[in-house]
């Protein structure tokens, strides 16, 4: 699916602007996603689009309105040299996957088609014919996404 | 180990415990405000508890978007109250009623003390690491997580040593410190590490002082920041009523990632340009740079000595013709304090406007948003791209001295002794 890219140091306030936190419904914050770096986005992305971004991608602010305006954009995968930690916490709590990949965030184009086997970690630039692999994630943390996010996690280790 | 690691190993009932390690900790205090909190009070019955773990360690404070700015942010305080109301909350504090920004208002209110492990829901809960405890910010889902359970994950940070030396010239505070570190180690600098401020520097630096570097330590990308604990720390904690100390040292032998020596003496007032909080320029080299507005507040920069350097840089003066300069004590107690001062009567007679306790223009919500082209220097902590409103809005960050010298003199100014000092 199509990729949007991104430099470094993407911020929280660019991904959801704090003149839309008087919500929080996932639709309508969707609506105003990137709003600040890339006005088009909201409008164009479609399902199972990527982002993929530099370094320190998603800093700043810790608000889970980012990730969250993210995941209901459509987006299946934010792919990024590395994130910063909030970011990084919030998106493994609500389940939006990401991939750390270095290489991957250097060499993919904006625009190309990418496929990500998330278990696998394996990316797949469609156009280029590039693979990447990224970092896997650390088994509690794949076990949390498999479980849907931070809630389901902690209610199904208590059951 | 780093004395974060010893806060985290205590919190998780080991004796030790290693960077990169995953652990469960307890926690001592869950922190919400009225942005993040209504995401996490949705998020909390999928947790399958009805109550909180603890109706003493949650606070919830409205301080982004109060005194309401509009009929949504209106309605996420009354799920915030109404949240408060049926869990039977201790610490929720209305607008008005000794309420405040939080991260000014949990140490004033003595809800924080020396070793303890806090999480909130606002990237600069690090602030209370100015207190010597473990103090980091997460998103609503973790809040949710910590108010349902008392504990939640965490992976042990690494940490990097910042060795403080010398004594700090006349106008050089707290913002000038950490805008100077972020400067030499970038945005990402310290990510998902700890910054430990250590050194014979600490001592000479003020507990607003410490406030305000802790504070900035997630623009270095850290999970948290945080100072020794010494006689100003108890002091501090004494006179604020909170519980008794528990005080952890860095083992001598620590390990750390690196280590940075600064020499406060050499770190003049520092101003970082748009639109990263890196892109710093010691202000005698800022050039001609005129401003449209001054914002002089925010959890950075709210405390009664960031009023009282700002009143004493504005003093029998007036703010330039055209520029809006917009002062906001962090708490209602501050607020007092600066009214009996006649830091106030400073402020209105030069031209200024004081704002109730809000957030508010930090992060673009209300009380002083940015037109198109619009350029603003202030003593908050981000001027990333829109921040504090238009899309080509710009923000330069600064010390509350910077800052009222600057509005004094329609352009970024440095206060007049170090002007003078510096020879322009």
């Amino acid at each position: 699916m199509k990729t949007y890219k991104y430099g470094n140091d993407v911020d929280t306030d660019v991904i959801i602007p704090a003149r839309y936190l008087n919500t929080s419904d996932p639709a309508e914050l969707a609506a105003h996603c990137m709003e600040d770096i890339d006005p088009g986005f909201a409008k164009s992305v479609k399902p199972g689009d990527m982002i993929v971004a530099g370094r320190n991608f998603g800093c700043g602010s810790s608000r889970e309105h980012a990730p969250l305006a993210i995941k209901a954009s459509g987006v299946a995968c934010v792919i990024a040299e590395n994130f910063a930690r909030i970011f990084y916490r919030n998106a493994i709590n609500i389940a939006l996957p990401i991939l750390e990949c270095p290489e991957a965030a250097r060499q993919i184009n904006p625009g190309d088609d990418v496929a990500v086997d998330l278990e696998k970690g394996e990316i797949d630039d469609l156009t280029t014919g590039r693979k990447f692999l990224a970092e896997p994630f650390p088994p509690f943390m794949v076990e949390l996404v498999a479980a849907g996010g931070l809630a389901a996690y902690l209610k199904g280790k208590r059951e | 180990m780093t004395m974060t690691q010893k806060i985290l190993a205590a919190h998780s009932g080991r004796e030790n415990v290693r960077a990169g390690e995953l652990i469960m900790a307890k926690l001592d205090l869950v922190l919400g405000n009225d942005i993040t909190s209504p995401v996490a009070i949705g998020e909390f019955p999928k947790f399958g508890r009805k109550h909180v773990f603890d109706r003493g360690k949650i606070a919830l404070v409205p301080d982004h978007f109060t005194p309401n700015k509009d009929i949504k942010a209106a309605a996420q305080c009354a799920a915030m109250r109404s949240f408060a109301k049926e869990q039977g909350i201790a610490n929720y504090f209305e607008v008005g009623h000794d309420c405040g920004i939080e991260h000014a208002l949990l140490p004033e209110k003595g809800l924080v003390t020396a070793g303890d492990l806090v999480i909130g829901a606002d990237s600069h809960t690090c602030t209370c690491g100015a207190l010597g405890a473990f103090s980091t910010g997460v998103g609503s889902t973790d809040m949710a997580a910590g108010m349902a359970a008392g504990e939640t994950w965490f992976r042990v940070p690494a940490a990097i040593k910042v060795v403080l030396k010398g004594w700090p010239r006349k106008w050089t505070c707290g913002k000038d410190v950490i805008l100077h570190l972020i400067g030499m180690i970038g945005v990402d600098g310290a990510r998902y590490q700890s910054l430990e401020f250590s050194g014979d520097g600490v001592s000479r630096l003020s507990m607003d002082d410490r406030f305000t570097i802790a504070n900035m330590a997630i623009e270095a990308g850290a999970k948290n920041g945080i100072f020794p604990v010494d006689e100003k720390t108890l002091e501090y904690l004494g006179e604020h009523g909170a519980r008794p100390p528990r005080i952890f040292e860095a083992d001598p032998g620590a390990e750390y990632s690196r280590t940075i020596e600064i020499d406060l003496g050499e770190i003049e007032p520092t101003v970082a340009f748009p639109h990263l909080p890196s892109n710093t320029v010691r202000v005698g080299d800022v050039g001609d740079v005129p401003i449209d507005q001054a914002v002089i507040g925010s959890c950075t920069n709210g405390r009664l000595s960031d009023l009282r350097a700002a009143a004493e840089a504005m003093r029998g003066k007036s703010v330039a013709p055209g520029v809006r300069c917009i002062v906001i004590p962090a708490t209602q107690r501050i607020y007092l304090k600066a009214m009996e001062e006649g830091l106030l009567k400073t402020f209105v007679e030069a031209g200024c406007v004081v704002s109730p306790p809000t957030c508010g223009p930090c992060l673009g919500g209300h009380m002083g948003i940015l037109a198109k082209g619009e350029r603003c220097i202030a003593t908050t902590n981000r001027n990333f791209v829109g921040r504090m409103g238009h899309v080509e809005s710009e923000i330069y960050l600064a010390s509350p001295a910077v800052t009222a010298a600057s509005a004094v003199a329609g352009r970024i100014a440095a206060p007049p002794s170090a002007s003078e000092e510096a020879g322009d």
